[in-house]
């Protein structure tokens, strides 16, 4: 019963894990048509920023903080000095974006070493809640409390409020946006700053959950896609459901099937592109 | 006027395979290693132009089939035969033959989703080669493959010397291939597609066929790179199969310019030859690689060879 239950947990875990990750690379997808492969940077990137600020502050939440700052701000910088320059050109993004990836992993490779380090929880979170003979570590079911409540706070943004109905809005047409006489470009902007610090936030959770390591850019990244295309590209709630899937997919998969456990996250990928290109929640 | 339009590439092909083979009996054995190096990628690449700069099909997961024909060669030559010639056969077949299956997929997308699959496809390949440990040897890699024998009386490929000879006649085979290729129908069919495909499909070509031929032959080629670097390299390892090889081709490509037949030779020697000059004197290559993207998509979009022809473009009118 433990067994099935932690499995569950950690299924939930990292999916919540996922699902920050991979919405904003879905949003900015949707709204700008701009393929990303630098968004596993901003998790590595969110890993270590908050790695540093931890070391200095002790504090959990200022390491939160300065990771979405950071990243942030590296996202703003990429898509304005470099993405924006490629806008229909998909070839030279995906070139473009793999070419930050390995800048920005070179140079976490020098500044913060090739061992993988973990970052220290907050206290509070240390340990695990038993209930009815069952174990739950507290640092994962804050996880998943936490991803739930930007899941919701998301789907209010987008679903509720103003700029919501302007980023739906960008995603069907965005010339239709522009001729409203909304500043587009700012928006765009914004979104993809958002996307980052998102992934930079997660690069934190992540990393006093996994641990943080050169080449985590590089599986996050491959993770996000999974997530995404299986969701539908574009998608909020295609996003959730495809971190549910690859998740649980994922994790089970280690649990039962260790030798296929590398197949469980490109093979659901795959059969989802043959059958449906624009995924669960995807509009063509 | 027909002299001039064919003679060009055969003409080009014989004096760089003559200058090669010159250059050889001066180059020191790391100096050889270096342009085998870069003539397995400029045939990898040569291929992955069939696809990208001839049907406007951008595979983003071309290292599977060089991985599978690099890892072939080496069963082959471990467990069946020591001939290079069967070792090469039997590759190049098993790498189109994933081709062909994975085309049948990854031909179901367009646009991202082509970029995307291929990419999800390539790496389904890489976690073969990293999980099945009891025939590809997992992340140790396969080992112990020695030099083969070419079968032929008085040739022998065992030393560095006799190996460059070999990989700059294969290039030279490969790349006069490709010419053909390019210059037959299949070659100008393929161009159209790329131009508009709804029009060569109104005009009675088979679009989606055409596509396929191309996808299964570019991997024939990534395939026969894949044997020439591992009986050279006498290992192979699942860092051969993944994504950072498959987007390092498709550079090589850009930065030579796709569509071109020159261009992603150059360009595989250009991408070569920085690596190998500038991780000789940095640790830091791996970021001047990354600033080799970001420039070539910013300021060589079409690549060097379409900005050659600019430059000569402009002069005369000037």
């Amino acid at each position: 019963m433990s067994f099935y239950s932690i499995q569950i947990l950690n299924a939930l875990s990292l999916a919540m894990l996922l699902f920050l990750i991979a919405a904003g690379l879905s949003i900015i997808f949707g709204l700008m048509r701009i393929i990303n492969l630098a968004h596993g940077s901003f998790y590595l990137l969110g890993g270590y920023c908050g790695l540093s600020v931890l070391a200095r502050t002790g504090s959990f939440w200022l390491a939160l903080l300065a990771a979405a700052a950071v990243v942030g701000l590296v996202g703003i910088v990429l898509q304005r000095l470099l993405l924006q320059r490629v806008q229909n050109n998909e070839l030279g993004q995906v070139l473009m974006s793999f070419g930050v990836l390995l800048v920005i992993s070179d140079f976490a490779l020098w500044f913060w070493g090739g061992l993988p380090q973990t970052l220290e929880r907050p206290e509070f979170l240390d340990g695990a809640l038993r209930y009815g003979g069952m174990v739950f570590p507290k640092y994962r079911v804050a996880l998943i409390a936490c991803g739930a409540a930007v899941a919701l706070a998301l789907w209010l943004l987008i679903e509720k409020t103003r700029i919501g109905a302007i980023i739906r809005a960008g995603v069907d047409d965005p010339g239709m946006v522009r001729a409203q006489g909304i500043d587009i470009r700012l928006v765009f902007t914004l979104v993809f700053a958002a996307g980052a610090a998102l992934a930079g936030v997660a690069g934190v959770l992540g990393g006093a959950m996994l641990g943080i390591y050169p080449g985590a850019d590089f599986e996050v990244m491959l993770q996000a896609f999974a997530v995404v295309v299986i969701g539908g590209l574009g998608s909020l709630k295609g996003a959730l459901y495809g971190s549910l899937l690859i998740g649980f997919a994922d994790t089970l998969g280690k649990a039962f099937i260790p030798e296929l456990a590398m197949f469980t996250m490109f093979v659901p990928m795959v059969a989802m592109l043959v059958i449906r290109p624009n995924g669960l929640f995807g509009r063509a | 006027m027909t002299l001039s339009r064919f003679s060009s590439p055969w003409l080009a092909t014989a004096l760089g395979t003559a200058a090669l083979v010159v250059l050889g009996q001066g180059l020191s054995s790391y100096g050889a290693g270096l342009v085998i190096d870069c003539l397995v990628f400029a045939i990898l690449a040569l291929g992955l132009n069939l696809l990208l700069g001839y049907a406007g099909l951008p595979s983003l997961g071309h290292a599977a089939y060089f991985g599978v024909g690099a890892y072939t060669a080496g069963l082959v030559y471990l467990h069946v035969s020591t001939n290079f010639w069967l070792a090469a056969a039997v590759a190049i077949v098993a790498s189109m033959a994933v081709a062909a299956v994975y085309a049948l997929l990854a031909l179901r997308t367009t646009g991202v989703y082509f970029l995307i699959i291929t990419l999800a496809l390539g790496q389904i390949t890489w976690a073969a080669a990293f999980s099945w440990r009891s025939v590809t040897g997992g992340d140790d890699g396969l080992r112990g493959i020695g030099r083969p024998d070419l079968g032929l009386p008085g040739l022998s490929i065992a030393d560095t010397d006799g190996y460059y000879l070999l990989v700059v006649l294969a290039t030279a085979a490969a790349v006069c291939l490709m010419a053909i290729l390019a210059r037959s129908p299949f070659g100008h069919a393929l161009r159209g597609i790329q131009q508009n495909g709804q029009r060569m499909a109104a005009l009675g070509y088979n679009v989606w066929l055409y596509k396929y031929l191309a996808f299964i032959i570019s991997a024939g080629f990534a395939g026969f790179a894949g044997v020439l670097f591992a009986f050279y390299k006498g290992f192979v390892s699942p860092e051969s199969v993944g994504i950072v090889i498959s987007a390092e081709i498709t550079l090589m490509v850009i930065i030579g310019g796709a569509g071109t037949l020159a261009g992603p030779l150059l360009g595989a020697f250009i991408v070569m030859l920085l690596s190998h000059l500038v991780s000789g004197f940095t640790d830091r290559w791996i970021t001047w690689l990354g600033l080799l993207y970001v420039a070539a998509v910013l300021f060589a979009p079409r690549g060097i060879v379409a900005l050659a022809h600019d430059l000569v473009r402009t002069r005369r009118a000037s």
